[in-house]
């Protein structure tokens, strides 16, 4: 994975710097609190619900012991031992202190490690693909790519007042594993005649108005790809809406004046930008690439002992194919029965950077579905993996079952929500705690948000869930058939809402009306399309 | 009030007048650009411009950092100020963006300005100020 | 009645005006009536707490009990991590947020 040289460190080193002499003078009372927000925004930090909230970057999801370690240090010395990992693979700090948060980030920087850039109206954390450099349907590893834009976005000057925030995945598979199609901006990397470049959609986005990005360039090559991004940032900073920050993503100017237009307009502001050579050197990417060369594998191919039946229900689960023989994706389940999903202890922690050191090339990836994923294990050292996440209580076999729940910190984290999403979670992983009947329900992506702004990604649910507030007391609408992979769609709400415990009863009610109408080996989401919403509806609302 | 001015030459005297105005009229030196004016409507005019005024009502607003850029990419090379809602730490991105002049409207400690604009060294992207970025410096 | 509340603007904790100071404690909250914007612009001002607002809460034996839940998940703490609040050896606790 990608190294800072001394370039990288003085930028980070140079940002907590900055930053603490905010800090100062905000304390010091030099600067209003409205003056304020967006420079701790900008830097991850959140006035939340009950304390300042932290969110520190895990650039495309990627880390490494060292960096998982430091992540297990901050949550006990600074917070209160343990972290959130979320929807776009970073982890959340619930309960710092701003006299600590310059301290905290020179911490990590000492790892390679910062919270640039993870709130504000500018380019965030730049996301991808979970498995990239371990799966073998990539037609390149997307990180390097996703590499070279966070240097480009960090500190971008004239991006970094924008009239919202800005959300960039890149993958570089068919297989859309993070949910590419629902950002701000998405790249899938594709060849063509050899050449290997990107299709950028752009204008894709959950929250109040979810929509799916269309595609707006079909294929832009490596070396105009800075220079592209630049001219779609420009023309939505110049023309996105700021009168209303509910309509002010890139998601409405290009619903507003058409797909046409906005590909119009880039085309000329690349045109223009072209000529400033603003793009790196293939040299550059090539440099990066070469941080992302595969692990020195030197396992045989040896098929796991399957004798310990609990160990091979987890293998049969949560356990992926690898592109190189003998070497398996392991991802391990942050969703527990009766657990808070995506949370982790910062012993879990620990224990998951010593697997990752030991049996994983010292390598580890957050996913969207704010799971964690040790990409490089020899099928020899499994079992060893398995008893090691099952000490540590991480050895849930449930991956993309009904109790893998997305869901959102909710009322009892944000003080955006309407309603606790995670009890409902809860409540629903409990009603579902028969293994058995998770594995014949088969797959089925439930995902839960405790407001519209939709964090907890529901709209792309198979199942999704969003709290909203019913005058003062919290109500749930119920969405079925939404999907963030390849086959994306957007959820469509059922009916009238539910009480919490009425929430759980309809989901149930809804497994039992898949099953009952199941063909082959349909899916829920497959079912739901097949057939329609009438059969579950009746069996819903009678 | 101009505050800080990163010139060497003499400030202009005209009052810059609006987009608008400037357009119908041809002798005014001085311009000052609102956040929903189109920066590029000066494209053919920037020989005669001494002073491109650009309006910040509000800092969240981000739309003068792109004037800034657009105009300084088409070749002006007069004075570009930011005035209104400027503050300490927003100066270094508009300097990056190409401005070279500040009127904030709530006055600045100029030591607070000098800190802010020393914290880096270095850029990873460029922009319309000389910084070399990082990428360039690492393959010359 | 009417509470005023904040965070404190280093710790982030949140505080409640009890009438001649900021406690953590809602229970100490004093209602404060038609005078809760006077107040909280005097204490913004001073930076003695950060991003206040006002709330609407009703008097009850055990002291104010804020209108909204989210107000009194704020005052408690999260539902869900009954550890983390303010009363984690109080098993009725929950119960007075829902």
């Amino acid at each position: 994975m990608y190294k800072y040289d001394n370039y990288d460190q003085a930028m980070v080193d140079a940002r907590v710097a900055e930053f603490r002499d905010q800090i100062t003078r905000r304390i010091a009372g030099d600067m209003t609190e409205d003056q304020f927000k967006p420079l701790r925004l900008m830097n991850g930090l959140y006035l939340q619900l009950h304390a300042y909230m932290l969110r520190v970057a895990i650039p495309y999801g990627t880390l490494d012991s060292r960096q998982m370690r430091m992540l297990a240090h901050i949550a006990r010395k600074y917070d209160r031992d343990y972290g959130h990992f979320t929807t776009r693979q970073n982890i959340q700090y619930n309960w710092i202190k701003l006299e600590d948060c310059a301290d905290i980030l020179e911490e990590l920087a000492t790892v390679e490690m910062h919270a640039i850039q993870t709130s504000g109206n500018c380019i965030r954390n730049i996301s991808s693909d979970q498995y990239a450099g371990a799966a073998a349907d990539e037609v390149t590893d997307p990180r390097p790519w996703a590499e070279l834009l966070r240097q480009w976005s960090t500190f971008h000057p004239e991006f970094s007042y924008l009239p919202r925030k800005f959300k960039i995945a890149v993958i570089a598979s068919s297989e859309d594993r993070a949910a590419m199609r629902l950002h701000d901006i998405g790249l899938e990397l594709i060849r063509q005649d050899g050449e290997l470049g990107a299709r950028v959609f752009v204008g894709g986005g959950m929250g109040r108005t979810p929509m799916i990005a269309p595609e707006i360039n079909p294929f832009v090559k490596a070396d105009d790809l800075l220079s592209y991004l630049e001219a779609c940032l420009r023309v939505y900073n110049r023309y996105g809406r700021r009168d209303n920050i509910y309509k002010a993503r890139i998601k409405i100017l290009i619903h507003e004046i058409g797909a046409d237009a906005y590909r119009r307009q880039v085309a000329e502001e690349f045109a223009h930008v072209k000529t400033l050579g603003i793009d790196p050197p293939l040299a550059e990417l090539e440099r990066i690439s070469a941080f992302f060369a595969p692990p020195a594998y030197d396992a045989a191919n040896v098929e796991p002992d399957r004798n310990d039946p609990d160990f091979a229900l987890w293998l049969d689960q949560n356990v992926k194919p690898h592109k190189q023989a003998g070497y398996a994706i392991v991802n391990i389940s942050l969703k527990p029965i009766g657990g808070i999903p995506g949370d982790a202890t910062s012993a879990q922690i620990d224990v998951m950077a010593d697997l990752a050191e030991k049996y994983s090339f010292d390598e580890l990836r957050v996913t969207h579905a704010q799971n964690i994923v040790l990409p490089y294990v020899a099928k020899r050292d499994l079992y060893t993996v398995w008893q090691g996440l099952r000490d540590a209580e991480l050895a849930d076999a449930n991956l993309d079952l009904i109790s893998d729940i997305i869901a959102c910190p909710g009322l009892d984290y944000c003080s955006l929500a309407n309603a606790r999403s995670i009890p409902v979670a809860q409540k629903i992983a409990t009603r579902f705690a028969d293994m058995d009947r998770q594995r014949d329900l088969g797959e089925l992506k439930l995902k839960i948000s405790g407001c519209i702004n939709a964090c907890g990604h529901h709209h792309a649910g198979h199942i999704g869930i969003l709290g909203v507030d019913k005058k003062g007391v919290e109500n749930y609408q119920l969405t079925f058939g939404g999907s963030g992979a390849e086959d994306v769609s957007i959820g469509k709400i059922i009916g009238p809402g539910f009480d919490e415990d009425g929430v759980v009863d309809a989901v149930e009610k809804a497994t039992e009306v898949y099953k009952a109408l199941r063909e082959g080996d349909e899916r829920f989401v497959d079912t739901y399309r097949r057939v329609g919403l009438e059969p579950f509806k009746e069996a819903i609302y009678g | 009030m101009v505050e800080f001015r990163y010139r060497t030459d003499e400030v202009t005297e005209q009052p810059s007048v609006t987009l608008d105005a400037f357009l119908d009229q041809s002798n005014a030196t001085a311009v000052r650009l609102e956040p929903d004016d189109d920066a590029r409507a000066l494209i053919p005019f920037l020989d005669r411009l001494t002073l491109i005024e650009v309006a910040f009502p509000k800092f969240r607003d981000g739309r003068g950092y792109s004037a800034a850029r657009i105009l300084r990419e088409a070749g002006y090379q007069g004075e570009l100020r930011a005035q209104g809602d400027v503050l300490v730490d927003q100066i270094a991105y508009m300097r990056r963006c190409g401005f070279d002049s500040f009127a904030p409207e709530a006055s600045l400690n100029p030591d607070a300005v000098a800190r802010a604009l020393a914290h880096y060294d270095h850029a990873y992207q460029g922009a319309a100020d000389s910084v070399v970025p990082i990428w360039k410096l690492r393959h010359g | 009645m009417k509470l005023l509340t904040g965070n404190d603007l280093v710790s982030g904790a949140v505080t409640w005006w009890t009438g001649n100071g900021w406690s953590l404690h809602v229970e100490d909250a004093a209602d404060v009536g038609e005078h809760g914007e006077a107040i909280l612009h005097a204490e913004e001002g001073a930076r003695r707490v950060n991003a206040p607002y006002i709330i609407d809460a009703l008097p009850t034996g055990d002291g104010p009990r804020p209108a909204h839940i989210k107000d009194r998940i704020r005052a408690l703490g999260p539902t869900v991590r009954t550890d983390l609040t303010l009363k984690p050896a109080d098993p009725a606790a929950g119960d007075w947020i829902i």
